[in-house]
């Protein structure tokens, strides 16, 4: 296992140096990003502004929620980019180049690409995270900053396990699906408002069946001290994170039932 | 013109192949839809003062949106930036065509069958079932329809410039990514334009990505009365036309300078 | 002693069919077809310690399904194989871990880095240890003449420095047992003799059991002593290269340059087979004219400024058992 974790990074300073051979082109991107991603969050400010509020939560409020998520899939997706590109790997035949050196699969293909550039996007989620987390109202304490470092940990996990679903598929259909998209980049944007205010089935969804709610909406009502419209018990507020790591193992193993599918039947 | 066509409809036939992607991106854009359409919701339970659209025009757009999604300018030709990034693009100035009028039906291709495959059943089942009003008129939906085509060419127009501006590799990739974020922010896809603060209307006037999802949408809600409709296609035909020129000019220059690099 | 097995190996793929048209498309969309095709059809050979093995079929004969399988990629259908007393596809990790594989049109190193640290990652995958590592980069190096390129990129590599990088990097963790599927596809004359001297050398002098599939038939003359054959799915041949052209024809051919052009050259135990200008080729079966005998017979009647006596080309053999197969 600790083999595996330095292997990986070593996979992973290959990546890094191999992207900082184009400097500039990465600056640019970078900035153009975080640019971008501003932008984004100012779309959410000009909501607040002409409307005043939503349903009891305030902007600062809501930017917790969507600092949180954002960095967790910012970290996901710059992780992730070797399932991203999962389908063209089967294609060239490089998968079965990864079949023939021992090791795991999984590791290979997320060792593939850190997607540097993406730190435009990070700097972005981090300073409206850093912003909210300094204006609430709330009080901060060691337990609920812990509690923010597990629910960004368990939702880089959810994207991740997210993202190696999407990378699946490959095994099974030459087409890009974009129905994943929904779930990993639609999953960001509507995670990123309070829970409360969609309907009954979708929060059932993003609760039961892809559990961001339990990386982002339950830790945040523990540490902003929130009222839950949902009335969900405290303990699960505070335990919530751990079910994140779940979703990725049981994205790990069908992930291998992928890999079996693609060897009984080749490409 | 032969040569085009044949871009045009070898696209097609290559999308209807496509079934299960065309199922899933039907079935993503209505996800995506449903949570623009529940948050804005939310938002107006909440309001208390009257504001510019309702919320079932704000519905009618975010389906319209939905609908038209793929017709977008928000990225570039894919086979065009694998090209220019492998400098294979030199072979394009092989070609016996006007290199401008290539890349701009490439363009044309790549967004007429997906925007058609799209938006029609994305019509029926959001019309049927979740709240896409009918056009009051035929004189409104005559007027929509104009104001549509001109969306079209203009996303393709800009789509085109996107292209162009990759020649310039370094710089081109950051005029393309800001571009093309802007360009999402500011046709309204995200937020319809008139729920923008006051005082940035002015800009978002005159700026040309209204011309490519707003202004269509609201002509076809009839929030932009039939008298006002030359005014959108006006504003339409200025940036189409200012797009084509300065991409043309561009487009050499940018071919030129990639010889030279050696690319 | 027996490093692999294969027995009755069967394999088949369902491919979906493409329509054609715009009626077809849209088809297409409601209701897929689909074809079977028998990959492996009951393949069965043996392998044993430093043979050097060439695998030649035309193209969809089933060879790289076989190297797959041997590689532990693919699962087959039915039928048994052991690599190194294990199952490839049911021991992926502790198989691969000795064997080598080199894919002809697709390089394992990476792209962007210098040749030196692709080694050095490919030996943190494998686990080689340091000293074991710079035993066999030094060696290498060596033999494929590797050092002025080691820092290039690979990018910047021409395809016969790339080749012999590749077959440096199969080797870096001393597997047993290598497959090279088409190794010298594309590279110019004087990488390909390097490439094949390598191979000559790794094989006789280390013992390294080899795999060769290629469609190089100068390949195959220069470097295998057993040649099995496939085809579409079944094996054809399995034996050394001369069995092989003798089940096929004993014949042998004789070119002659005539000093006159146009003369008629015939002879009763010979058949022409082309004439171009002064030079004649002409096939005869040396059991019934021993080639001394015609010759003889040939120079008396005609003068003669040049000849010599071969074999068919392989390539003639081998398309004569594909032709053969096909009846």
């Amino acid at each position: 296992m600790l083999d595996d974790v330095r292997l990986y990074f070593k996979y992973i300073s290959v990546s890094v140096r191999s992207q900082m051979q184009y400097r500039a082109s990465f600056v640019m991107q970078s900035v153009g990003q975080l640019l971008i991603t501003g932008i984004d969050f100012l779309g959410i400010w000009a909501l607040f502004d002409r409307f005043g509020g939503l349903e009891g939560w305030t902007l600062t409020e809501v930017a917790l929620l969507y600092g949180m998520v954002s960095v967790a899939f910012t970290f996901a997706d710059a992780m992730s980019a070797g399932f991203d590109l999962f389908s063209a790997t089967v294609r060239n035949g490089d998968f079965d180049r990864m079949l023939v050196r021992p090791r795991s699969t999984v590791l290979q293909v997320i060792g593939q690409e850190l997607t540097m550039r993406r730190v435009g996007r990070l700097a972005q989620g981090t300073a409206v995270l850093v912003w909210a987390a300094w204006a609430i109202e709330a009080p901060w304490s060691a337990p609920k900053a812990l509690l923010l470092a597990a629910a960004i940990a368990g939702g880089t996990s959810i994207f991740v396990g997210l993202f190696i679903l999407q990378g699946t598929m490959c095994f099974w259909t030459t087409e890009s699906l974009e129905i994943m998209n929904t779930l990993t980049y639609g999953g960001r944007e509507s995670i990123s408002y309070p829970l409360s205010i969609f309907r009954p089935w979708f929060r059932r969804f993003f609760i039961f069946v892809v559990p961001l709610a339990a990386v982002n909406y339950f830790p945040a009502l523990a540490i902003l001290e929130h009222e839950d419209p949902l009335g969900t018990p405290v303990v699960v507020q505070w335990s919530s994170p751990l079910v994140g790591f779940a979703f990725l193992l049981v994205a790990l193993q069908v992930w291998k039932i992928g890999v079996r599918h693609y060897r009984s039947t080749g490409s | 013109m032969k040569a085009y066509r044949a871009i045009v409809s070898a696209r097609f036939r290559m999308m209807l192949q496509y079934r299960a992607a065309a199922a899933a991106g039907l079935g993503t854009q209505l996800f995506w839809g449903f949570i623009r359409i529940m948050i804005f919701t939310a938002f107006y339970r909440f309001a208390k003062a009257p504001q510019p659209m309702t919320l079932e025009q704000v519905v009618s757009y975010v389906w319209l949106g939905q609908a038209m999604f793929a017709m977008l300018p928000w990225s570039v030709e894919p086979d065009l930036r694998v090209m220019i990034r492998s400098g294979n693009v030199a072979y394009e100035l092989l070609r016996p065509v006007d290199l401008y009028w290539l890349w701009f039906s490439r363009s044309v291709a790549r967004r007429s069958a997906p925007t058609l495959l799209r938006a029609v059943p994305m019509f029926i089942i959001a019309g049927l079932f979740f709240g896409l009003r009918a056009p009051q008129s035929v004189g409104v939906a005559a007027a929509w329809l104009a104001a549509m085509a001109g969306a079209f060419v203009l996303s393709c127009a800009i789509s085109t410039i996107l292209s162009i501006s990759l020649l310039w590799t370094v710089s081109g990739e950051g005029v393309m990514v800001l571009m093309s974020g802007a360009a999402w922010l500011l046709s309204g896809m995200i937020i319809p334009l008139p729920l923008f603060p006051d005082w940035a209307q002015g800009i978002l006037a005159f700026l040309p990505f209204r011309g490519v999802a707003d202004a269509p949408y609201r002509v076809y809600m009839g929030n932009i009365p039939l008298n006002e409709v030359w005014v959108v296609l006006a504003h339409q035909l200025a940036w189409i036309a200012a797009f084509v020129v300065v991409g043309r000019a561009l487009v050499g220059r940018g071919l030129r300078r990639l010889a030279v690099q050696g690319g | 002693m027996t490093q692999i097995v294969v027995q009755d190996l069967v394999k088949t793929f369902r491919v979906a069919e493409r329509r054609s048209g715009f009626l077809g498309a849209l088809r297409g969309l409601v209701k897929r077809r689909h074809r079977v095709i028998r990959a492996l059809d009951g393949v069965s050979f043996t392998v044993e310690r430093g043979e050097l093995l060439g695998y030649i079929g035309p193209n969809g004969a089933g060879k790289s399904t076989t190297v797959k399988i041997l590689g532990g990629i693919l699962v087959p259908d039915s039928g048994k194989c052991e690599v190194l007393g294990r199952v490839p596809w049911k021991e992926r990790i502790e198989t691969v871990r000795r064997i080598g594989v080199v894919f002809g049109q697709r390089t394992q190193l990476w792209w962007d880095l210098p040749v030196i640290e692709s080694f050095e990652l490919l030996r943190d995958i494998y686990g080689v240890g340091a000293r074991e590592y710079s035993s066999a980069v030094e060696e290498l190096v060596t033999l494929l003449d590797l050092t002025p390129i080691l820092d290039t990129p690979v990018r910047q590599l021409s395809l016969g420095q790339r080749m012999r990088c590749d077959l440096a990097a199969s080797l870096l963790h001393a597997p047993r047992i290598l497959y090279l599927d088409e190794p010298t596809i594309g590279l110019d004359a004087v990488s390909k003799l390097a490439v094949r001297d390598f191979i000559l050398r790794l094989n006789r002098e280390r013992g390294v059991t080899v795999i060769l599939t290629t469609h190089d038939m100068d390949d195959i003359e220069a470097l295998t002593n057993r040649v099995i054959v496939i085809n579409e799915g079944k094996i054809l041949s399995d034996g050394t290269l001369a069995a092989l052209r003798a089940t096929v024809t004993k014949e042998r051919w004789l070119t002659i340059d005539l000093v006159e052009e146009g003369a008629e050259v015939s002879d009763e135990d010979a058949t022409v087979m082309s004439r171009d200008g002064g030079r004649v080729v002409l096939s005869f079966d040396p059991d019934r004219v021993a080639p001394a005998a015609l010759i003889g017979r040939l120079a008396a009647r005609f003068p003669v400024r040049d000849l010599f006596v071969e074999n068919p080309p392989i390539e003639e053999i081998i398309a004569r058992i594909y032709g053969r197969a096909c009846k």
